[in-house]
């Protein structure tokens, strides 16, 4: 065994933490090597379908399957009433109050359907084409029952979604700062304000969106062997099997969830299913492999949606811009179920509408309501997006109001880079920040001044394409999330992660994390950040995830908690391991522990050239012939760590939009965001993230929305109606980093995946609004489409500009179907007919 | 049920199949090409895109019997002798890929699109890759990649 270390003058190896490094996830799937649900086959397996109510809310009166089971193929038709008593139920794991309305959310329906899309009947086939042609004979009668759709209509309690619970309203929620002790009263500040100051009064609809993961749900149950074997294509492989034993009387020891290659969740596949739980029961019914994939729009209608909200928010300042309070009223649609953690997405809102602002005075209020739709839970960003587009929005009409540029009444507001750690009105504290450096990079990298120049001088020529500057300066919290306060909100489990490292014999290092990834890359993130701890090369760190087999404990991927929180634990794991093998590099040294250090991957003996690598220790260890009295022959190690504080990863993001005022169509001509995540794992991973972030939220700005007709019948049901953004559709985008470390982890890191979708709404529809507002709008509802712009500008009272003129001159009756070229020669109208 | 023979993948296939059968699921089901994907019921998503005697299809677009006697390369056989393909290893180095579902499809439509036009300006790109839908990258550096890949390949046909 070799002592001596001979690189005891070489430089330190170069850090992998900042680089960027290609992903190791990659190889397998851009050569098709990959392991989605639907690729499982076992033996014997069989197909499902469902049969699902076509209507919103009805009495299932007789159910009719014998056309059905005599069909060729059909091994069996089951309905609710046949598995009543064993197919468990989905739960709802977040009771925001104790009195909270919570309807019984049965997987497949028993007497009555509250929503379109609800399970009545299983079928089960050989093969999945079987099934579905089967699904189309099964005869259900039903009663229809009146429906309620509407949100504000549902909030009035005159039709109720559930009969039997005699209400709509399912929790009200409250965070008042003087009741609190965090602040002032809300109420004489909007006083105050009505007095002498400024009052803007708003309120915004957040519409209803689809996750829309590409890859479709799918599960495979295998319930012939001891443990039943449960593949899924989910966020939370380690709460679902929870929750299986929870409510199916499954012992947690009999169930292993796998959660194989996942295509995508972004909130969408954070839920236990009916489906799961369905396929679960019929499987263990039949005694069979069972295996159900949806199609693409049984996904849209029966997955979760997200968002669906209205706003009321009152803002007090005073004349000199200083905001003096700002009220919260929201109404949340939870759909017809209150879902796994439905009715907390919008109060995680409550810490977030003061946002990066000193409000000396807040009040949040949400009311969440119940309707005969698809049940709403946590989609990318889940209450935070909400929060962030009403006061940005909000920044936006103050600024407006008060006829100042929008970035100087925000500063005037926010808490200045000194004074952190913040406590805000709101009772958070946040860590670290740097709003000035963020906005000044953004900035520049925008050309703010000058897009401001030609904004002006293509108001003052009366251009018909128009140009908006929209600023959305955000914070989050993310990182979810210590358990303490996870248990005063009364949520159901902790937040806390767990991680395990194994030392091969070779050499080799297996990472076992309890986050389970969908596309972020944790494969690749966590071997460089084990790499830098343990000092072994990059390549030789293996990392294990989404198998409650080899990953036993771990509460999973949401809430951008996999980095913050998750690798946290690796990274006290890895230093839990270095404790152990120092204790053995010590005997194999003969040395004093105490004259001993590691770096870059080596135990040396100070001021000596002696030393021990940590793999040769790790072959030491396996050996154990030569190891300290009574010492236990292992350096493997586990860590669990629980966040004392959540984290808050801030950006300024810069949209300009171009638009045509004569058609209502809207172009987006540049988008900068300049965010500050602390320390980077892989800036290339971290850059993926924010564009495909940004993605998401410019779509609920520009075009995505869930809608139904009078009938509660989801007429996006497919995606040639429910449009998702193409390469066609969307640009380049311009992202920068500026760096406050988080002081609440090792790394200093701070959460990324939700970053992008929380900033970029509002950054899009302020520029929109921007565009347009002296025309008369000062709001649009999302999406904004062509057609709602050029409405909004027809409904608009030009007002009158700097003067010059009442009314723009292209909405002159005598020049009809201008060309929107004309008229403005010397103005550019780059972009402008993209 | 109808015969067909199919060369996939540079192999070839027999295989009796249900007319109705859609060259997807024929693909995934009979010849074990999973790496093939379905997103959508709608041939909107363009998960499901293989090349159809070398030009681009969605195979839930076509039925298993209208390839009888073609070609159909996968994403599982664009790597030739162990070697990535040059937009394959774009998309790897340029990040251009989260969950990897869009994927396979999204790897074949940017190929096709190469080969009609070796050179595309970035919005030429765009319009290109239209039909395919990906949900995690904001496309963003799937244009770089295939900007990158039109690079890599008009160098080597310069070479060779
Ligand atoms: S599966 Fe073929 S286009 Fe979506
Ligand atoms: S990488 Fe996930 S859908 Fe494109």
């Amino acid at each position: 065994m070799t002592i001596t270390d001979d690189r005891t003058d070489t430089t330190a190896p170069e850090l992998e933490i900042g680089k960027a490094r290609r992903r190791k996830e990659d190889q397998r799937l851009i050569t098709g090597r990959t392991r989605w649900t639907d690729n499982i086959q076992l033996p014997g397996m069989l197909h499902l379908a469902m049969v699902r109510s076509p209507f919103a809310h009805a009495t299932i009166t007789a159910i009719n399957t014998a056309e059905a089971k005599a069909a060729p193929g059909v091994i069996d038709v089951v309905t609710g009433e046949d598995i009543k008593d064993v197919q468990g139920v989905n739960a709802n794991a977040w009771p925001i109050t104790a009195d909270q309305v919570t309807p019984t959310h049965l997987p497949v329906a028993v007497e009555r359907v509250a929503c379109a899309g609800e399970i009545v009947a299983v079928v089960v086939a050989r093969s999945a084409a079987a099934a579905r042609d089967a699904a189309e004979l099964v005869d259900v009668d039903y009663d229809e029952l009146p429906a309620v759709l509407d949100l504000k209509e549902a909030a009035a309690d005159t039709v109720l979604a559930h009969p039997d619970l005699g209400t709509n309203k399912s929790a009200f929620w409250k965070l008042d700062s003087a009741e609190a002790g965090t602040g002032g009263d809300v109420d004489a500040a909007i006083a105050k304000a009505r007095e002498d100051g400024v009052v803007i009064e708003r309120e915004f609809r957040q519409q209803r969106l689809i996750p829309a993961f590409m890859e479709p749900r799918s599960v495979v149950v295998d319930p012939t062997g001891e443990q039943m074997v449960v593949w899924s294509a989910t966020q939370i492989p380690h709460i679902l099997r929870f929750l299986i034993a929870a409510t199916m009387g499954i012992p947690e020891s009999k169930v292993r969830v796998i959660a194989p290659d996942v295509g995508g969740g972004f909130g969408g596949k954070l839920q236990t299913t009916p489906e799961e739980f369905a396929t679960i029961a019929v499987a263990r019914r039949l005694g069979k492999p069972c295996k159900y994939t949806e199609t693409r729009s049984e996904s849209l209608l029966s997955g979760h949606h997200g968002r669906d909200q209205w706003q009321k928010l009152t803002l007090s300042a005073e004349k000199d811009g200083t905001v003096t309070g700002l009220k919260v009223e929201l109404l949340a649609d939870m759909g017809a179920y209150i879902a796994i953690v439905g009715g907390g997405v919008p109060v995680l809102g409550a810490w977030m509408f003061n946002s990066i602002y000193k409000f000396p005075a807040y009040q949040f209020n949400c009311q969440t309501v119940l309707t005969n739709k698809t049940w709403v839970d946590a989609y990318r960003g889940a209450g935070r997006p909400e929060a962030t587009f009403g006061i940005e929005r909000m920044m936006d009409e103050l600024a407006a109001e008060l006829g100042r540029d929008p970035l100087e009444v925000r500063e005037q507001n926010w808490i200045r880079h000194e004074e952190f750690p913040f406590t805000t009105v709101a009772g958070m504290t946040y860590d670290s920040g740097n709003y000035e450096a963020a906005t000044a990079k953004a900035k520049e990298l925008f050309g703010y001044d000058e897009l401001r120049a030609e904004q002006k001088r293509r108001r003052e020529s009366n251009d018909p394409v128009q140009l908006g500057i929209g600023v959305s300066t955000f914070t989050e919290m993310c990182g979810l999330a210590p358990s303490r306060i996870l248990g005063q909100l009364n949520y159901g489990a902790g937040g806390w992660e767990h991680a395990s490292i194994r030392m091969l014999a070779t050499g080799k290092v297996e990472v076992v994390t309890g986050v389970s990834p969908h596309g972020q890359g944790h494969e690749t993130a966590w071997s460089q950040i084990v790499a830098d701890r343990l000092g072994v090369p990059f390549e030789d760190v293996e990392v294990l995830h989404g198998d409650t087999q080899t990953s036993p404990r771990g509460l999973d991927t949401y809430g951008s908690r996999s980095l913050v929180v998750g690798a946290e634990a690796v990274v006290r794991a890895a230093d839990r391991v270095i404790d152990k093998a120092k204790v053995f590099a010590a005997h194999l040294l003969e040395a004093s522990e105490d004259d001993l250090e590691f770096k870059a991957g080596r135990f040396g003996v100070k001021g000596t050239d002696k030393g021990i690598g940590i793999a040769e220790i790790a072959l030491a260890t396996f050996a154990a012939h030569n190891l300290p009295d009574g010492a236990e022959p292992s350096i493997d190690a586990d860590a669990t760590f629980d966040p004392d504080n959540f984290s808050f990863p801030h950006g300024t993001h810069l949209c300009a939009m171009e638009v045509d005022t004569e058609t209502g169509a809207t172009t987006m001509r540049k988008y900068v965001c300049v965010d500050d995540i602390g320390t980077i794992i892989n800036p290339l991973i971290v850059e993926g993230q924010v564009h495909g972030g940004l993605v998401q939220g410019i779509a609920q700005a520009l075009w995505e929305g869930a809608e139904y007709d009078e009938q509660g019948t989801l007429v996006t049901g497919s995606f040639v109606d429910y449009t998702l953004p193409t390469a066609a559709d969307t640009i380049s985008f311009v992202t920068d980093h500026t760096t406050s470390p988080s002081t609440t982890n090792t790394l200093g890191t701070k959460g990324v995946g939700e970053a992008g979708t929380i900033a970029s709404t509002p950054a899009v529809v302020n520029a929109i609004v921007d565009a347009v507002r002296p025309l008369g709008v000062d709001d649009i509802v999302m999406p904004c489409t062509p057609e709602r712009v050029w409405k909004a500008i027809q409904a608009g009272h030009p007002v009158s500009h700097e003067g010059e003129r009442d009314a723009a001159p292209h909405f002159d009756e005598a020049t009809p179907n201008q060309d929107p070229g004309a008229g403005s020669p010397s103005t550019t109208t780059e972009g402008s007919d993209q | 049920m109808s015969r067909i023979t199919v060369i996939v993948d540079g192999v070839s296939y027999t295989d009796e199949v249900e007319p109705r059968t859609l060259l997807v699921h024929y693909l995934r089901e009979t010849v074990g090409k999973t790496g093939t994907v379905v997103g959508c019921d709608t041939s909107n998503c363009g998960a499901c895109t293989v090349h159809l005697d070398g030009t681009s299809v969605k195979s839930c677009n076509v039925l298993a019997v209208q390839a009888d006697g073609h070609e159909v390369t996968t994403i599982e056989g664009l790597a030739q002798n162990g070697e990535l393909h040059p937009v394959q290893k774009a998309f790897h180095e340029c990040h251009a890929l989260q969950c990897g579902y869009c994927t396979p499809g999204m790897i074949m439509q940017a190929c096709d699109v190469l080969k009609n036009n070796p050179d595309p300006s970035e919005q030429e790109i765009r319009e290109g890759l239209e039909g395919n839908l990906c949900r995690c990258t904001g496309y963003h550096n799937i244009v770089k990649a295939v900007q990158q890949a039109a690079g890599e390949l008009s160098s080597q046909a310069v070479s060779s």
